[in-house]
C-alpha cells in the first residue's frame, strides 16, 4: 500500500489572485521579506498495490482529475506504508 | 425545437433556464438528470449555472465526468447547439469542449450584478438576432469567472472569430475581457453571464432572449423544410 501526497499549484505563468492577496496581507503584518505567495492544494491518496505501474496510475489520475493542466502544475511524493 | 436542461447535483439555474425556454421562448423543454445516457431525442442542450458537486476540487471538474457528459460530447460532434452558462461554461471547459480554464475572480469576491456585454460576433447560431457590436445587458453571478488561456489559444480564438461576447467593463479579470466563446465548429457556446435571467422586461431586461431566439432560428433554417 502506498500513501501518495499530491501538490497542485497554479502554473508560474498564471496569476494567483489569492496568493497576491495573502502577500499584501503579510506585508501589512510587517513581513516585507515575503516577496510572493502561491496558494495550492494538498491531497493524500491511499493506493493499493496493483499490476499497473504506480507512477503511470498517479500521473493519469492527476492529469485527468486532480489538476487542470491548462492552469495548474502538480507534483507528488510516494511513501510505501504497511497497513495497520 | 426540443431542448434538454441538464441537471447536476448542485445545479441551481436549471429552473430559470426551463422557464426561459418554455414560457418566454415557447419551445419544448425537459429536465435531464446527470446520469442519463442518451440525448438523441433533443435538438439543443443547455448546461445551467449553479454549483455542481459543490464546486469540489475545481468548478465543473467532477460534473465533467458525469454519464450525461458522454452524450453531450456526442451531441457536440453531431453539430447540435450546446449552451453552457456560468457553471455550465466551467463544465464545458473542464470537458475540453471549449479551450481554456477559469480562475477565481481577480477581486476574490463573488460578483452578482447586471453587466454590459458587447456582441463581437453575431454570425454564430447563438447570436444572429443581435447586431454586430451591439451592447446588451445580462446579469453575472459567479466567484470563478476569470477566463484564462495561453497565448497560442488566444490567437486561435481571435483568428477563428470564436470570441462571441466581451465585457464592456471587465468585472472579473478575464483575459481580453472575454465573457463568452464558441468552439471552432460553431455549435458549442460557453458564457459566464446568464441570458436565461434576462428574458423578461418585468425582471429587469430581456436582452438574453435574442440568444435563445437565434438558436431556434438557425435550427429551423437547417431542419424545417419549407412548405
Amino acid at each position: 500500500m502506498f500513501k501518495v501526497k499530491v501538490y497542485v499549484t497554479l502554473r508560474e505563468s498564471v496569476l494567483d489572485p489569492q496568493g497576491k492577496a495573502v502577500t499584501h496581507s503579510l506585508h501589512s503584518l510587517n513581513y516585507p521579506e515575503v516577496s510572493d505567495v502561491r496558494i495550492g492544494k494538498y491531497m493524500e491518496l491511499t493506493i493499493e498495490k496493483s499490476e499497473r505501474d504506480l507512477d503511470e496510475v498517479i500521473n493519469e489520475i492527476c492529469s485527468k482529475l486532480l489538476a487542470n493542466t491548462v492552469i495548474e502544475d502538480y507534483r507528488y511524493e510516494v511513501e510505501e506504508c504497511v497497513p495497520q | 425545437m426540443k431542448f434538454a436542461v441538464i441537471v447536476f447535483p448542485g445545479s441551481n439555474c436549471d429552473v430559470d433556464m426551463y422557464h426561459a425556454i418554455k414560457d418566454e421562448l415557447g419551445e419544448q423543454v425537459e429536465y435531464v438528470w446527470h446520469d442519463t445516457e442518451s440525448l438523441d431525442e433533443f435538438d439543443g442542450i443547455l448546461l445551467p449555472g449553479g454549483f455542481s458537486y459543490g464546486d469540489y476540487l475545481r468548478t465543473g471538474a467532477i460534473a465533467r465526468f458525469s454519464k450525461v457528459m458522454q452524450a453531450v460530447v456526442k451531441a457536440a460532434e453531431a453539430g447540435k447547439p450546446i449552451l453552457g452558462v456560468c457553471n455550465g461554461f466551467q463544465i464545458l471547459l473542464e470537458a475540453g469542449l471549449l479551450p481554456g480554464a477559469m480562475r477565481r475572480n481577480e477581486s476574490l469576491s463573488f460578483i452578482c450584478k447586471p453587466v454590459d456585454l458587447k456582441v463581437v460576433n453575431n454570425q454564430t447560431m447563438f447570436s444572429t438576432a443581435y447586431t454586430q457590436e451591439e451592447t446588451i445587458s445580462i446579469p453575472v453571478a459567479h466567484g470563478e469567472g476569470n477566463y484564462y488561456c495561453d497565448e497560442e489559444t488566444l490567437a486561435a480564438l481571435k483568428e477563428n472569430n470564436q470570441i462571441v461576447f466581451t465585457y464592456q467593463d471587465n468585472p472579473n479579470g478575464s483575459l481580453e475581457d472575454i465573457a463568452g466563446i464558441i468552439n471552432e465548429k460553431g455549435n458549442v457556446l460557453g458564457m459566464m453571464p446568464h441570458p436565461e435571467r434576462a428574458v423578461d422586461e418585468l425582471l429587469g431586461g430581456a436582452d438574453g432572449l435574442k440568444l435563445f431566439q437565434s438558436i431556434v432560428r438557425s435550427w429551423r433554417e437547417a431542419n424545417v423544410v419549407k412548405a
